[in-house]
């Protein structure tokens, strides 16, 4: 399943805004060494972090105004990927340059176009929106270099049943399994709906709620933008008070919200926040979902990470293509489905064969 | 050259474009990616016996899986384009690439672009994705006469009045002083042209100030200042003295005549093939652009690879030190 490679021509999570200043940053994005760093302006420049020359990564050298400056032979580089300057020499060869890639600061988070840079729209960036926005508000982080194919984590949030078994005791529950779902997709988009009517609350969210003795409600609606983008509205509320409705009033509402950015092929950053829409200014809720969900050695994201991890060790031991698949699986298969179209859609040779729609052959 | 893989392809169709450059039209045997404005295309050639190989920038993506170039039959080359001018439809080719060595930035505030002659080719393909771009820009393309003028129609229905026009024949000369000024802080220019067309260029951008690497251009070293001739190379320290043919580079006659050299770029650009003059009867035409005008002048080295002697011989050292 995980050997069709990822599309180039796409908006990927490369940092969370914060994590970049004025330090060299490296980072493995889509196969690609990348360096980032803030310009004296503010904005964000990403080039291929390999010198013209001898291949030394740039993020071991040095910032010099905006310009890099490579620490082997002092070569010099400036926030587009030319070459400004040469030793021992009083020109500049006209081919010596890095790669740029365009970069756009939005939702908190850095992202990168991979591909052509010419198709970098920066309205394309995938709807992240519920990171930065209100009401929503919390605090995530970043599994960087998790050991997994980026589609598995896309695999692991299309498909929730896993919640049941993998959380149980926090948010897992067998009403999820009972449950039937529902799956819609657009171009872009694939949806994943599930409603639990009626039932007890699992730990986590009867926690939140704080109403006890009610049953309630449950809720998960879970929205792919591809090529890696989830963000999955989750929360539960009163039995019978119009939640499926509309009428959220008697619940808690939350959004788990990943940006999945392929590092190798069996490997990815995983950036992760959860945001919710009670008690907003509550500082050490934000702090303890924060570290419930990866530093206390239970929390919901470092289980799924070692399940993640654990499965893409199974395949490279024993590749056993492809998986079998089952019908809680839908989601994610429309979510590769999407994927590979994107891909087939960037290289005219796959296109002629390929069994979608005959698309990118003549797009312009 | 760099180590190359060698594709095959057929010749499509072909159309003469003015009296002496023709479009050709190229189809790989399998469908190759659209290229970025500025790519080039390698062509195995055959020159007389010997095979060799040329490259022509590219003049649109071939998004549609076709290569266009466009190629000015060179009564002065060294045969390439004589043999490519010979080509009849059907013909099979080899080729290599396309690379890119004059990639096009984009999101820049502005762009000049000034073609002269057969080298509106890569400027063509620039003017075109800028169009898309939605970016500001101009072309200026220099021309003899009307009828020497290549793409110039069509791209006009496509650009308008972002092309403009100088033709020798009407005596309007480009005022690349005057269209560097115009341009905004940080914008970029893009040329390609005869030698004296690039050289003027460089002067201009320099006197005005702008940064170096903000003026893009491509060497093949295939022009200089004066037209190739025949001349002779003297190396006293090795006791040889040895011809270079006018279709054939001062580096490859030194190293057919068994003179270890060491070289990469062949295009003038990296000072790898460099010798040391100890005597020029001859002049020395230079052009690479490794040297900096003032190094030229100088006449204490030249680059090999594309550097030719007019009127007279030369006598240099090598690195050689083994005798
Ligand atoms: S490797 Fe960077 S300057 Fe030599
Ligand atoms: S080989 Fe690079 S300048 Fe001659
Ligand atoms: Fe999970």
């Amino acid at each position: 399943m995980s050997d069709k490679g990822f599309p180039l021509n796409a908006w990927y999570a490369a940092a969370w805004d914060h994590e970049i200043g004025r330090a060299l940053t490296p980072r493995r994005i889509c196969d690609k060494d990348v360096v980032l760093y803030r310009r004296t302006d503010g904005a964000v420049a990403a080039l291929e972090d390999a010198c013209w020359h001898r291949l030394m990564p740039l993020s071991l050298g040095h910032l010099r105004g905006d310009q890099v400056m490579c620490g082997y032979h002092g070569l010099v580089f400036d926030a587009t990927g030319r070459c400004t300057f040469m030793p021992a020499q009083e020109t500049i060869n006209p081919s010596a340059c890095v790669r740029a890639f365009p970069a756009v600061e939005r939702y908190r988070l850095i992202w990168l176009w991979m591909g052509d840079p010419a198709l970098a729209d920066p309205d394309l960036v995938p709807d992240f929106h519920w990171n930065s926005d209100a009401p929503w508000v919390g605090e995530g982080g970043t599994f960087y270099s998790l050991k997994c194919n980026y589609r598995l984590v896309i695999d692991n949030l299309m498909d929730l049943t896993h919640e049941t078994y993998v959380h149980a005791g926090s948010i897992g529950d067998d009403a999820i399994t009972r449950s039937p779902f529902e799956v819609t997709h657009t171009d872009t988009c694939v949806t994943v709906e599930r409603w639990m009517e009626n039932i007890e609350p699992p730990p986590f969210w009867a926690r939140n709620l704080g109403k006890p003795g009610h049953h309630v409600d449950r809720w998960q609606i879970i929205r792919f933008e591809a090529p890696t983008v989830v963000a999955g509205d989750v929360g539960v509320a009163i039995t019978g008070t119009g939640a499926r409705q509309g009428d959220r009033s008697q619940g808690v509402n939350g959004f788990f919200l990943a940006a999945i950015t392929p590092e190798t092929a069996t490997s990815c950053h995983y950036f992760w926040n959860f945001v919710r829409s009670w008690r907003t200014d509550d500082e050490e809720l934000t702090k303890s979902l924060n570290r419930a969900h990866v530093n206390d050695g239970k929390g919901v994201y470092d289980q799924d990470h070692d399940v993640l991890e654990a499965q893409q060790r199974a395949i490279d031991r024993q590749p056993r293509q492809p998986f079998y698949n089952l019908n809680i699986d839908a989601g994610s298969l429309w979510a590769h489905r999407l994927i590979d179209g994107m891909i087939a859609r960037e290289s005219p040779s796959e296109t002629r064969t390929s069994e979608t729609k005959p698309v990118g052959v003549a797009a312009e | 050259m760099a180590p190359t893989d060698w594709l095959p392809a057929r010749l499509r169709a072909t159309r003469a474009l003015t009296p002496d450059i023709r479009l050709l039209e190229i189809e790989p045997s399998s469908r190759a990616a659209p290229a970025p404005p500025g790519s080039h295309l390698g062509v195995a050639v055959m020159i007389g016996e010997r095979p060799d190989t040329r490259s022509y920038s590219l003049i649109d993506s071939g998004v549609d899986g076709v290569y266009r170039i466009a190629v000015k039959r060179l009564p002065d080359s060294r045969g390439g384009s004589a043999y490519m001018h010979g080509l009849e439809p059907g013909a099979r080719l080899s080729i290599s690439g396309p690379r890119n060595h004059f990639g096009l930035t984009l999101g820049r505030p502005g762009y000049l672009l000034v073609a002269g002659g057969i080298g509106i080719t890569p400027l063509h393909a620039m003017a075109l994705a800028l169009h898309q771009a939605g970016a500001p820009f101009r072309l200026l393309y220099a021309a003899r006469t009307r009828q020497d003028l290549a793409l110039a129609d069509s791209l006009q229905a496509r650009i308008g009045d972002r092309l403009e026009v100088f033709l020798d024949e009407e005596k309007r000369r480009i005022d690349l002083a005057g269209a560097i000024a115009d341009l905004a802080p940080g914008a970029e220019a893009y040329i390609c042209g005869p030698f004296g067309m690039m050289e003027a260029a460089r002067r201009a951008w320099a006197e005005a100030g702008r940064p170096p690497q903000g003026l893009r251009f491509e060497t093949f070293g295939t022009g200089g200042r004066h037209a190739a001739e025949p001349f002779t190379v003297r190396i006293p320290r090795l006791s040889r003295e040895i011809e270079v043919p006018r279709n054939q580079t001062m580096l490859e006659a030194l190293e057919a005549a068994g003179i270890g050299m060491i070289h990469d770029c062949r295009r003038g650009e990296c000072g790898l093939c460099t010798v040391k003059i100890l005597e020029a009867d001859g002049t020395v035409d230079h052009r690479d652009v490794f040297f900096s005008e003032a190094q030229k002048a100088t006449n204490a080295q030249l680059c090999t690879c594309v550097s030719r002697v007019v009127g007279g011989g030369i006598t240099i050292d090598t690195a050689d030190r083994a005798g």
